[in-house]
């Protein structure tokens, strides 16, 4: 993507540059450290090849984030569109030509990596629901036609990833969906009926649903009806954090993934690992890191005049809080496993690009806080 | 919602704003929660966690340990462990498990239906457990294992120790051992700590009172392991502790010829020291191979030791029940005698026969003994002179002295397989049968029959009891250098023959409990049973011997099996010409040397026929037998009393 000439910009490079938020750039690079951190721990202390791709990406895409930052705002309302739609693409692309691993097809072979548009798409949804609400009319929002394209926008997506199977993510991607919705004005009513009908839908649903799926909500209704099978990884993902106690067992000393019982550390459970090792005060440190980034993001919300740069602030950065929660409390027990990555911490190349893909464009909202958009 | 008038990217901004608070405060509840849990994980469980943690981190891998040796009187182990070579395998470690057990096959030789049934085991338990392939390998095919190893991953050859006995003279007494049962674990407590699988267990005998000492402590290797089981490295490990030996009173040398004597047989022999109680041999036949029990059973020799009609498993000494027969005149001599129902020169005529109570009772010897008095009485066991000596007693006076002398109640009491056996008298008769006594019952007791039971022990120590003079000892079968209090009695008296002290007080001084009212009344005893062995006309006069050295004062028995018929007695039928099943039981007590009586024995034979025919020649033998070790066995004993 090369950045486009900025037509009716006033700002010199020098403003542009002044005009970042650093506390959340300082925020999101710590955190990469302590990810880098992590990924070297289960390495079991080593420099081996998770904790290398995990650098590299961290640096490439967070470079790629400040550069981002600086398109114009106009050029993110007017391709938005055009970026869901090549998002919808990839994943179409996906349902003929992808990658399938452990049951699920969610993969694109790139050569040099491979892409899961799923997790591009939790931006591309946002942006569209963004410049959809930015365009209507506040009179508008709540005829029932108006509420066609969203509709079909939110939907339409989901099922695709729900269907890889990846019930996790397309949860995720409805929820900036419905976030965006909701701050745009829609009537809570709607919702209220939205959430009715979902209800009557879900028993159709769920006799979609994969065996595997079903036993994970049982499993997590009640980890202990088999403790060896299904709810193994989130009894011993508690015993992972509750056993770091205060302090943590010390760096390189977590000994529940050590001696690999921990699953999916690199990914899904890498905030169990680091809260292992590093105790209540480490994962404090995490949460804190995390309610800044939150909080930077909103803030750069309040300070954009547009309404596209509103909402899409306030939704990516409800919906990062979202992702970062349910990753959280499901290490935690207090959800079922559903399989979504921990933004930035987490092993994942796609997840790392969406993250910052979507910070760059919020970024892209506080340089160009002035500028109006049409 | 809408209000006209103010621009409408205004209301819009506002409308968003609004909605974006209630989303913050939304996550702040949040965050406040996952804050609240990860108190409640990582500070209030804590500790619950970290154990947890420790319990996946740390598996404990259990060591049998050693079994405690069991010694005979002269250190010399009847019960000693060897080394065992083992093969196990652990699932996990093997790639092919299909593959390894043909190779194993090959140089094990395992029949097919032992590998399909290991490989059903595999399946049921953690592929980390390992399993026993070969429970019991020679060294030539353990060496070959060995050779083998680098081709058969998961497989661990093991040395291990388990139980041996030299040979099965002392299998009864000695009890086997066998793996833990569910059962065992259920049922005794000492064994929650020590179970480890293959571990053997007592099971009778004094491997079984003795278990809980001679059994040790378990041992443990404690690793690190991950989550798939392997072991990353040890911990720590305790050797654990081999169990206590015990040294017995038993006599090796005594219980192997013992055990040849009754090869064959249906018999038991029980050897006691008279002072002390130490049973110096203890044995029962036919015998059984305790060393087959050690390794899983095979099921044809179990089913060959069951099916047998003379009983191998059984303990005849201790849980045999024999009517005592003739051997109980002794005591209903003693009875009357201490009773003041008859005086030692009191008459009786015999004519074979006496019809009382509207039955006939006869003495064995059909032409009768014509006039009989109490040594008469005992020498040539008449029926008809206790047939009246019990008429006159009563059965409840008899019961008393009967018991005092150790009948109707366990003598060891902590082995499992003893039985106390019966003394009637008639509030027993009252209470299991519920009828009332028959005069005629006392006279079938006065000779030993009817309901009395006993146990060829408590024969023996009721004999022992008589030749030491009438106290109490307590039979022992565990060593205790202590408790010989009665020699050291008669050793007192013996040094200081003008004692000015009465008996009374000698006796209580040195802890001894006597079981007479006057001592001559044992006296008259010993001297009846001296003449029954040693007299012309003697049940056991053919048996005697001539060296004085070896002169032993006996009493003949015989337990009626099935009651003789008056046609029988009619056509004379000798036990000999009866069925085997049909035949009495031969008994012998005795005790030996005369003058200064050192051992009491019983002899049982099982369907033996008469006591003087089946019974004393086998207690003659084994009476010489321990009278020549007597002396090394003294010798032993004041070796043990000296000051170091």
């Amino acid at each position: 993507m090369l950045q486009p000439r900025s037509i009716h910009s006033s700002l010199g490079l020098k403003d542009k540059i002044l005009s970042i938020d650093y506390i959340l750039v300082i925020s999101i690079f710590i955190l990469g450290l302590v990810s880098i951190l992590a990924m070297y721990s289960t390495d079991g202390g080593e420099f081996k090849y998770h904790t290398n791709s995990h650098i590299l990406r961290f640096f490439i895409f967070f470079g790629m984030f400040l550069c981002l930052s600086f398109i114009q705002i106009r050029f993110w309302h007017s391709q938005s569109y055009l970026i869901y739609i090549v998002f919808f693409v990839l994943l179409l692309g996906v349902k003929y030509f992808g990658l399938t691993s452990s049951g699920s097809k969610r993969w694109l072979d790139l050569y040099f990596m491979n892409l899961q548009p799923s997790e591009l798409m939790k931006i591309g949804l946002i942006l569209f629901l963004a410049k959809y609400y930015h365009r209507i009319s506040i009179e508008n929002i709540n005829q029932i036609r108006y509420l066609f394209i969203p509709i079909v926008a939110l939907v339409a997506p989901i099922i695709l990833v729900a269907t890889q199977p990846d019930l996790g993510t397309s949860l995720l991607i409805a929820a900036g969906g419905i976030t965006v919705a909701w701050l745009a004005g829609v009537r809570v009513k709607f919702f209220a009926f939205s959430g009715l009908a979902f209800l009557a839908l879900l028993p159709i649903a769920i006799s979609f649903l994969k065996p595997y799926q079903k036993t994970r909500i049982l499993t997590f209704l009640n980890p202990e009806r088999d403790p060896l099978g299904a709810g193994y990884q989130i009894i011993q993902s508690k015993i992972a954090i509750g056993s770091g106690g205060l302090f943590g067992k010390g760096f390189l000393q977590g000994s529940q993934s050590y001696l690999d019982y921990l699953p999916e550390k690199h990914t899904d459970f890498i905030f169990t690992l680091f809260s292992e090792e590093f105790g209540f005060f480490g994962s404090l440190f995490i949460l804190l890191l995390y309610a800044v980034i939150v909080w930077r993001i909103v803030k750069i919300g309040n300070i954009t005049r547009s309404s596209f740069g509103k909402l899409y602030c306030y939704s990516f950065a409800t919906g990062f809080f979202i992702y970062v929660v349910v990753n959280m409390m499901m290490v935690l027990g207090l959800l079922p496993i559903v399989g979504s990555p921990l933004p930035i911490m987490s092993y994942g190349g796609s997840s790392m690009m969406a993250i910052m893909l979507g910070l760059g464009i919020a970024m892209s909202c506080r340089v160009y806080k002035d500028t109006p958009v049409n | 919602m809408l209000s006209p008038g103010s621009g409408s990217t205004v209301i819009k901004s506002k409308l968003i704003s609004r909605r974006m608070f209630l989303l913050t405060a939304a996550k702040a509840v949040v965050m406040v929660g996952l804050v609240g849990r990860l108190v409640s994980l990582q500070i209030n469980q804590a500790t619950k966690y970290k154990s947890l943690s420790d319990k996946n981190r740390f598996r404990e891998w259990k060591l049998a340990p050693e079994r405690g040796a069991i010694k005979d009187f002269f250190d010399t182990e009847i019960a000693s462990t060897e080394p065992l070579y083992q093969v196990h395998l652990v699932p996990e470690n093997a790639k092919d498990l299909d593959n390894l057990f043909v190779r194993l096959k090959a140089i094990l030789n395992i029949p097919d239906k032992k590998v399909s049934y290991l490989k059903r085991l595999i399946k049921k338990q953690k592929p980390w457990e390992p399993i026993i392939v070969s429970e019991n390998l020679n060294w030539s095919d353990f060496s070959r294992i060995n050779l083998f190893l680098h081709e058969l991953e998961g497989v661990e050859p093991i040395v291990s120790v388990a139980r041996t006995y030299p040979d099965n003279s002392s299998a009864h007494i000695l009890g086997y051992v066998s793996q833990i049962s569910k059962k065992d674990l259920q049922t005794k407590e000492y064994l929650k700590d020590l179970a480890v699988p293959g571990m053997s267990i007592g099971k009778t005998g004094l491997e079984r009172k003795l278990d809980k000492q001679i059994i040790g402590k378990v041992g443990y290797q404690r690793y690190e392991v991950n989550a798939y089981g392997k072991r990353i490295r040890e911990i720590k490990i305790d050797e654990g502790q081999a169990g206590q030996s015990f040294k017995t009173t038993l006599d090796y040398e005594v219980q192997k010829f013992t055990n040849e004597l009754l090869k064959d047989k249906a018999a038991a022999v029980c050897v006691m020291d008279v002072y002390n109680g130490d049973i110096v041999s203890l044995v029962s036949s036919p015998t059984f191979e305790p060393n087959e029990f050690v390794h899983g059973l095979d099921k044809a020799y179990w089913n060959s030791l069951i099916k047998d009609d003379k009983k191998p498993l059984a303990n005849k000494a201790l849980s045999g029940l024999y009517p005592p027969g003739s051997t109980i005149k002794t005591l209903v001599a003693l009875s009357a005698l201490e009773n003041k129902i008859i005086r030692p020169l009191d008459t009786f005529r015999c004519n074979g026969k006496i019809e009382l109570y509207g039955e006939k009772f006869h003495c064995w010897e059909k032409d009768g003994h014509g006039i009989v008095n109490l040594r008469k009485g005992i020498q040539r066991s008449c029926d008809v002179y206790f047939y009246e000596v019990a008429r006159k007693l009563g059965v409840d006076r008899l019961s008393e002295t009967a018991k005092r002398f150790g009948l109707g109640k366990k003598v060891l009491n902590d082995f499992i397989e003893e039985r106390s056996g019966v003394v009637p008298n008639t509030k027993w008769k009252k209470k299991y049968i519920g009828q009332n006594w028959y005069l005629g019952e006392t006279l079938h007791s006065g000779i030993g029959q009817g309901y009395f039971q006993s146990t060829p022990l408590q024969l023996c120590l009721m004999t022992a009891q008589i030749a030491n003079g009438g106290f109490k000892i307590r039979p022992r079968i565990v060593f205790d250098e202590k408790n010989d209090n009665l020699r050291n009695y008669l050793k007192y008296k013996n040094e200081n023959p003008n004692e000015p002290l009465p008996t009374d007080l000698l006796v209580s001084n040195f802890n001894l409990e006597p079981l007479f009212k006057n001592q001559e009344h044992i006296n008259l005893i010993k001297d009846a049973m001296f003449s029954s062995s040693n007299e012309p006309g003697g049940t056991s006069y053919r048996h005697r011997f001539q060296n004085p050295k070896f002169i032993f004062a006996g009493k003949t028995g015989s337990s009626q099996v099935k009651r003789f018929t008056e046609e029988q007695r009619a056509a004379e039928v000798k036990q000999e010409n009866l069925p085997y099943k049909d035949r009495d039981h031969a008994l012998f007590v005795a005790f030996a040397p005369y003058k200064d009586p050192q051992y009491a024995i019983s002899v049982l034979v099982e369907h033996g026929g008469s006591g003087g025919k089946a019974a004393a020649p086998i207690a003659k033998k084994v009476i010489k037998k321990v009278l020549e070790r007597h002396q090394l066995r003294r010798s032993v004993n004041n070796k043990i009393g000296e000051p170091v």
